[in-house]
């Protein structure tokens, strides 16, 4: 994997530290904690679909302090080692950080990128039960798709004029936004996302999927099998957008246990309750 | 190996008439290596008789241990006089609390403020140091190794595995088995039922068998429904843990501090006929109550 210079390093993992969840987590928390009585689901349900406050919990519950026989990958496993109290207090912390802008420096449209986020993840899911049951497990497929692009949000709250440029360039010259990326920052959002996922000490199977989800040549695991035909489905539906104005036809390598495209969709049947659930969250309407 | 219970009640101290037998100070446990070491299991107001029986034998070094910064568990430090001696030294090992984002030298700075106490942490006289702890690496106190596993209450909480010589004990603090937090049927249970065994069984497996299990049984059986969620157990889970962990004794503690002693013994002698097949000696902690190992 690339190396980031240590000063990038410190100032990406810096700015994650300061950087706001989404709207509808911080607001949901707010009131739900009101209330001693908040069901423990409740606001599991919540935290888990908020990416920002997802992966700062993971970085947490991860951390070397209380060695962990296992590698924790979702905020459900999350709850069951450290406690419902110490998960709602550690989301109310981040909920104070603020709440992300819809559109920051860079234009980056954050809540399209969460609904593209939010239905990868449930599509990995789906996937992951349907066709790789025992493969894989389908919480940290969910995961994997949650996170997988968290490297864009990064870019975009934080090297924002960098990362506008590579918007631009993908634009323009119709290149994916991963290779635009690495053009005009060095590194992509994928492999930037992998080490600081890396450095945050989550599992392997999750770095890799980060790291190589765009790289079509590598032989893929079962996980990464489900994110990526799922980040397929959810680009050919249109649910959301990652920022890639560039768009794959059908990709080259699908996974061989999918069989095609149409197949697949055929066989998830109907994904609207998966769809209109994302948007609610990200708070974006039918024609967002 | 030997223990002395110092404290063995929960949440506030309950003094008076009713608790004479049993005893009203919060948690505090001494227990001695063979080579004489000193561990303290907690600094609860139980751990200000502790003091005093400490004084006679300065200059003393003390290894603490806290289970979690709950005022319980905590709040005798300021009183444990050695502290105030010049010679002393104080070893206070605990978590790391994800939520403040400090080590466990909080306990003392938390309390030694100006609006709470008359004396400041610099003036301090013994050699107090602090060691924030990591689950699963047992540190070492002379012949004594004890090791820090992560329980469950509503605050980050080690219990503590203390060995020496091939005997040892297991104190859980304050700790609530885990529940699954969707009800059957329900998306999200099956999963989370199974992380919630495979972490039962990561506990048992770190408590392993242990001549001595000091256990949170603050409720009974018919209280426990309206206390889900709080973070501690009752004398069923104290009883169970004991035979799936193949412990030779379970210690109840933890006594819930509305609780006199006739109604502590009533309740414990149901809760002993409920589980006559625990295949342990079962007792109930006691102010003074001393067990060698």
């Amino acid at each position: 994997m690339a190396q980031l210079s240590p000063e990038l390093e410190r100032r990406l993992t810096a700015a994650v530290d300061r950087m706001p969840a989404f709207p509808k987590s911080v607001q949901t928390i707010l009131e739900m904690t009101r209330s001693a009585n908040c069901l423990p689901k409740n606001l599991v349900g919540v935290i888990e679909k908020d990416p920002v406050m997802t992966l700062k919990i993971l970085r947490v519950v991860n951390s070397a302090y209380y060695g962990l026989p296992n590698k924790i990958g979702s905020v459900g496993q999350s709850v069951v080692y450290l406690g419902i109290n110490t998960i709602k207090n550690l989301a109310l912390s981040f909920a104070a950080v603020g709440i992300l802008p819809r559109f920051g420096t860079a234009g980056f449209d954050v809540q399209r990128y969460l609904l593209h986020s939010l239905t990868v993840g449930s599509v990995a899911r789906l996937l992951s039960e349907k066709y790789a049951r025992a493969e894989a497990d389908p919480a940290d497929c969910y995961v994997a798709g949650l996170l997988h692009d968290f490297g864009k949000v990064v870019f975009a709250q934080f090297m924002s004029a960098e990362f506008v440029l590579a918007l631009s360039i993908a634009a323009q010259t119709q290149k994916a936004l991963h290779v635009a990326e690495t053009e005009v920052i060095g590194v992509d959002h994928a492999c930037v996302g992998a080490l600081l996922a890396r450095k945050w000490q989550f599992g392997e199977s999750l770095v890799d999927c980060i790291r190589d989800h765009h790289a079509l040549d590598l032989e893929p695991t079962p996980m990464l099998d489900c994110l990526r035909m799922a980040d397929a489905i959810c680009r050919k539906h249109a649910f959301g957008d990652s920022g890639n104005p560039w768009r794959e036809e059908e990709p080259a390598h699908l996974p061989l246990r999918f069989g095609g495209m149409e197949a697949v969709v055929a066989a998830l049947g109907d994904l609207s309750k998966h769809v209109e659930d994302a948007r609610a969250f990200a708070q974006i309407g039918a024609e967002g | 190996m030997k223990v002395k219970m110092w404290g063995v009640r929960g949440s506030i101290p309950a003094p008076g008439p009713r608790t004479v037998r049993y005893g009203g100070n919060t948690t505090c446990i001494e227990v001695r290596g063979d080579d004489d070491s000193l561990i303290i299991l907690d600094a609860g107001t139980g751990i200000f008789p502790l003091a005093q029986s400490l004084l006679e034998r300065m200059p003393i070094e003390a290894n603490i241990f806290i289970t979690h910064t709950h005022w319980d568990h905590i709040q005798g430090l300021p009183f444990f006089v050695p502290i105030h001696v010049s010679g002393n030294r104080v070893r206070i090992h605990g978590a790391y609390d994800i939520v403040s984002m400090q080590g466990i030298e909080q306990v003392m700075s938390v309390q030694l403020q100006y609006s709470y106490f008359p004396i400041r942490e610099a003036e301090i006289k013994a050699r107090v140091e602090y060691v924030t702890l990591t689950g699963g690496v047992a540190v070492s106190i002379g012949a004594v190794a004890v090791t820090p596993v992560l329980m469950n209450h509503p605050v980050t909480e080690f219990g503590y595995r203390v060995e020496c010589n091939g005997k040892a004990l297991f104190f859980t603090g304050d700790h609530e088995p885990w529940l699954n937090i969707y009800a059957p049927g329900e998306e999200g249970h099956d999963e989370y039922q199974a992380m919630v065994e495979q972490r039962q069984a990561e506990l048992e497996a770190a408590i392993g068998a242990v001549d001595l299990l000091i256990v949170d049984a603050a409720y009974t059986q018919e209280e426990y429904p309206r206390k889900v969620g709080w973070g501690h157990g009752s004398f069923a889970s104290a009883i169970a843990l004991g035979r799936r962990t193949g412990a030779r004794r379970v210690l109840c503690t933890h006594h819930e501090p509305t609780r006199g002693d006739d109604e502590l013994e009533k309740v414990f002698a149901e809760a002993l006929a409920r589980h006559p097949d625990s295949g342990c000696e079962v007792l109930l902690a006691r102010e003074g109550l001393e067990i060698e190992l």
